[in-house]
């Protein structure tokens, strides 16, 4: 089957969509980008792939007229938790062996054994836990390995340390050094395995519509499927080191005008909030750019200004929408400077406000600056597609239409659960179309 | 993409090495003037009386030029550090930071010897209000005489007979008086002619060159190759025979390129394929000006008309020094050039350019610390896109503050810009394809 792949390395994370001749999305994959960005190609790649796999898998289980939607998916969901379990579980095996490996370390010469005793330990218990975490129902912390076996590696090194009379720093350290080693190994493309495992581990419940015969064969022919990497696209600030020549290469600024565009047909005006850039793109109805804006050399109101806000309130990433949403009044902050933001902060909460209202106040400082860079590049068309990692905060989005609604009136405002694809999307677009 | 092997050195034609020997001349002139007995005159170069001054043999010192030169030589980030530590913001003007904090350290010139003390500031343009500032702190520090020299502001878009007669009027009795006091040497108008007639020759030249971007593909390029192309006639150099002498190289060399097909000479070498024509708004950044010309040449964007390099005077419009009218060309010159336009008759020039020029778009390179120069080009970019129908970017570097050349913000917007013109240049549906 000919495919074509669209990766989008931006600061924080790389996406990749892979999509037929059709211009079907089968498959993404996410990852963090690491510094490792030829890594976080090759993993987010491989991620596709395996989404590719589950929605060949969907489309052979449709094929089967007599079963619902609801059955489907509950195959779909078991089988994935079963696969992301064994994932976990390979990548746990490797994690381990670069620790054992890294407790060798002549610095720990004297107290070697108990360090490995330890590591045993952990492992085992992170094993051990590892089928509740994927279980159905289950939240996990994170998409990504490093953030899932992290926290809690450091958990139960902290308690076993304790106990065992070892230091904790060398637990961490062994346990640093490992996970950069492990994220930095592209992993074996071993799906098929793991599929097959995966589907060994489905539960009574995944199955109950399907004959197992049935069921098995759907997914061999799945299996069976050759994904050909027709042509590849890459974008985002990483994108010159990409092991591609030239015309494989598109700046982000059209790939998000043309991925809006693609899950939006009728948008006219976009604004992208990433890690370390803010966008405003003006699109014309086929999805070419007409014009954009930027952020210059200051990222100031960026996504990583609310990662600095997280880091300095110890709170999740994720967590910043939900709390600012619980504000009672939003306070007018001025600065949207990542480097004075802890010093703005603390001295709100010195001064007795809210964290729930700083936190409103700051996600509305954010807002006026992308506000500004819109309008910049000429302000804001019915229907305005919102995209990005900050798009996913509510907190975010709620000040965004408060904004567009005072400055422009009603407009048609569009926002993707999987707006964080949509430069990989439109990477993915001008790749089929590079190809007849 | 360009497919030029990478060149160590960079490549130097005869008008090159012309030029290098004329401003390392000057320098030497500059720093050996007390020695010689000669006086000095610091002096701005849009709208510069370098014919004047000449008349009084005075050498002239450019504090602008020496802030590009030290930009280029990777100083100024240094000499800007040096100012602000004296109480300079970091918001003011990074030419005159970098003057300022180039006379802190000893006053060396980019050939390392000290720069003479000024005898006189000459101030013959005032459209830059930074300027009058800028000789301000100079004098402060020199105690020396200043001139100035008031040129009303085109608000009207052209100037009129009165604004005419008031600049003369103030040569006659400001200028050159004062300059007669400061150097001791009659002013002789038969001097003046003569300059003035060798200006004009250089200046024919001058734009015989500019206009060659005209051709497909252009043998030159217009910003970054331009800067160089106006460096004699903007500076001390117009009006010598050693000016007219640089342009009838240059030219010579410009039509052999064209009679060959080739395109601009870069410092990596020749110029790949022709793929997009840029009009560029804006001063270039000088002190990664290398880096940033490769990232245009790398796309095959060649700059097929500016207006930086019409801040000296715009010869191409018409004007040339006239030694029949020798006080009224010098004050048409000082009223008319680039930076004394009003906000409408630069987009109608710009505007003239995409067109005469059938560039693909305009580029406004936002200067950082220039707030005079910088306000209102969103302006002048939405204008000309709507008239030109032509897509038209944004970037932003500064003059010589090395802090603010983003490398991959500026390469990012540049290169988005140029797949833009070249995905309306294909115009076709995303959905097309499938």
């Amino acid at each position: 089957m000919r495919c074509f792949i669209g990766i989008d390395l931006g600061s924080t994370t790389t996406k990749a969509v892979l999509m037929d001749e059709n211009l079907e999305i089968l498959g993404r994959g996410i990852t963090n980008s690491r510094s490792n960005y030829d890594t976080a190609t090759a993993v987010t790649k491989q991620e596709a792939r395996i989404g590719t796999r589950f929605t060949l898998f969907r489309k052979a289980l449709e094929s089967q007229a007599r079963n619902g939607r609801a059955a489907i998916e509950a195959v779909i969901g078991d089988l994935e938790r079963g696969f992301r379990l064994e994932q976990f579980l390979g990548q746990l095996e490797q994690l381990h062996q670069a620790c054992a490996r890294h407790a060798e370390d002549p610095r720990l010469a004297d107290k070697k054994r108990a360090v490995a005793a330890t590591l045993d330990e952990i492992f085992r218990r992170l094993r051990a836990e590892a089928p509740a975490m994927f279980a159905k129902g289950a939240a996990r912390r994170s998409d990504f390995f490093r953030d899932n076996a992290g926290s809690r590696f450091v958990q139960i090194a902290e308690g076993l340390a304790k106990e065992s009379g070892l230091a904790y720093e060398d637990l961490l350290h062994v346990y640093d050094k490992s996970i950069i080693e492990v994220e930095s190994r592209v992993p074996e493309d071993d799906s098929a395995d793991k599929f097959a495992r995966g589907f060994a581990r489905m539960t009574a419940d995944g199955q109950a519509a399907f004959e197992p015969a049935a069921l098995k064969r759907a997914l061999d022919a799945a299996l069976a499927v050759e994904i050909e990497e027709t042509y590849v696209v890459g974008t985002g600030y990483g994108r010159v080191r990409l092991p591609f020549p030239k015309e494989h290469i598109r700046s982000e600024i059209l790939c998000h005008g043309l991925g809006a565009h693609m899950m939006y047909p009728a948008t006219r005006t976009v604004l992208d909030i990433g890690g370390q850039d803010t966008k405003g793109i003006q699109v014309d109805p086929t999805g070419i750019v007409e014009n954009f804006q930027m952020n210059d050399r200051c990222a100031a109101g960026c996504g990583r200004y609310l990662g600095y806000i997280a880091d300095e309130m110890n709170l999740g990433l994720h967590e910043l929408g939900p709390m600012a949403m619980q504000a009672t009044k939003v306070p007018r902050i001025n600065s949207t400077c990542t480097v004075f933001a802890g010093a703005e902060l603390r001295d709100r909460l010195a001064l007795g406000e809210k964290r729930e209202d700083i936190l409103a106040g700051l996600h509305r400082a954010i807002m006026l600056r992308a506000m500004s860079i819109i309008s910049r590049a000429g302000g804001i068309r019915d229907q305005f597609t919102f995209t990005g990692g900050v798009a996913k905060n509510a907190a975010a989005v709620r000040e965004l239409r408060k904004l567009v609604k005072e400055n422009y009136g009603e407009v048609h405002i569009n926002i993707d659960p999987d707006s964080i694809y949509t430069g990989a999307l439109g990477a993915a677009t001008f790749a089929r179309r590079a190809v007849n | 993409m360009s497919q030029k092997p990478p060149a160590a050195d960079v490549v130097k034609e005869p008008s090159m090495l012309k030029q290098k020997e004329m401003i390392e001349a000057n320098y030497e002139r500059l720093s050996g003037a007390k020695a010689q007995g000669r006086k000095v005159a610091s002096t701005f170069v849009p709208g510069n009386l370098n014919e004047l001054i000449m008349c009084f043999d005075l050498a002239n010192n450019l504090p602008e030029i020496n802030a590009i030169q030290n930009g280029m030589r990777k100083k100024s980030g240094m000499l800007i550090m040096e100012a602000e530590k004296r109480g300079h913001s970091e918001d003011v003007c990074t030419y005159v930071k970098a003057d300022l904090g180039m006379m802190a350290k000893g006053n060396l010139g980019p050939n390392g010897k000290p720069l003479p003390e000024p005898d006189v500031l000459l101030l013959s343009y005032t459209g830059c209000f930074t300027f009058m500032k800028w000789f301000e702190l100079v004098r402060e520090q020199y105690k020396c005489e200043t001139l100035m020299l008031h040129v009303p502001y085109e608000g009207e878009g052209h100037a009129t007979k009165s604004m005419r007669d008031y600049v003369v009027k103030q040569l006659k009795e400001v200028v050159i008086p004062g300059l007669e006091k400061v150097s001791g040497v009659k002013f002789d108008i038969d001097r003046l002619r003569q300059y003035l007639r060798e200006s004009a020759k250089a200046e024919d030249d001058f734009v015989w060159v500019l206009e060659s971007a005209k051709r497909r593909p252009s043998p030159i390029d217009a910003y970054f190759g331009g800067v160089y192309y106006i460096g004699p006639i903007f500076t001390a150099f117009r009006g010598t025979p050693d000016a007219t002498e640089y342009y009838r190289l240059l030219r010579q060399e410009i039509a052999a390129r064209i009679a060959q097909g080739q395109g601009p000479i870069t410092p990596e070498g020749d110029f790949g394929q022709e793929k997009y024509r840029l009009v560029v708004e804006g001063p270039p950044n000088w002190t990664s000006f290398r880096d940033f010309w490769k990232m245009f040449h790398d796309e095959g964007a060649v700059v097929v008309a500016s207006t930086y390099t019409k801040v000296g005077g715009l010869y191409d419009l018409g004007f040339r020094h006239d030694p029949d009218h020798p006080l009224e060309s010098l004050a048409d010159y000082c009223l008319g050039c680039y930076t004394n336009r009003n906000l409408p008759s630069r987009i109608d020039l710009i505007e003239k350019y995409v067109r005469d020029y059938e560039a693909d778009g305009l580029l406004i390179n936002s200067i950082k610390s220039c707030n005079s120069f910088s306000a209102g080009q969103l302006l002048v970019l939405r204008e000309i896109e709507r008239r030109t129908g032509k897509p038209a970017a944004f970037i932003e570097t500064d003059l010589v503050d090395p802090r603010y050349f983003s490398a991959a913000n500026v390469k990012n917007r540049l290169e988005s810009y140029l797949q833009m013109i070249e995905q309306k240049r294909r115009g076709a549906s995303p959905r097309a394809a499938a």
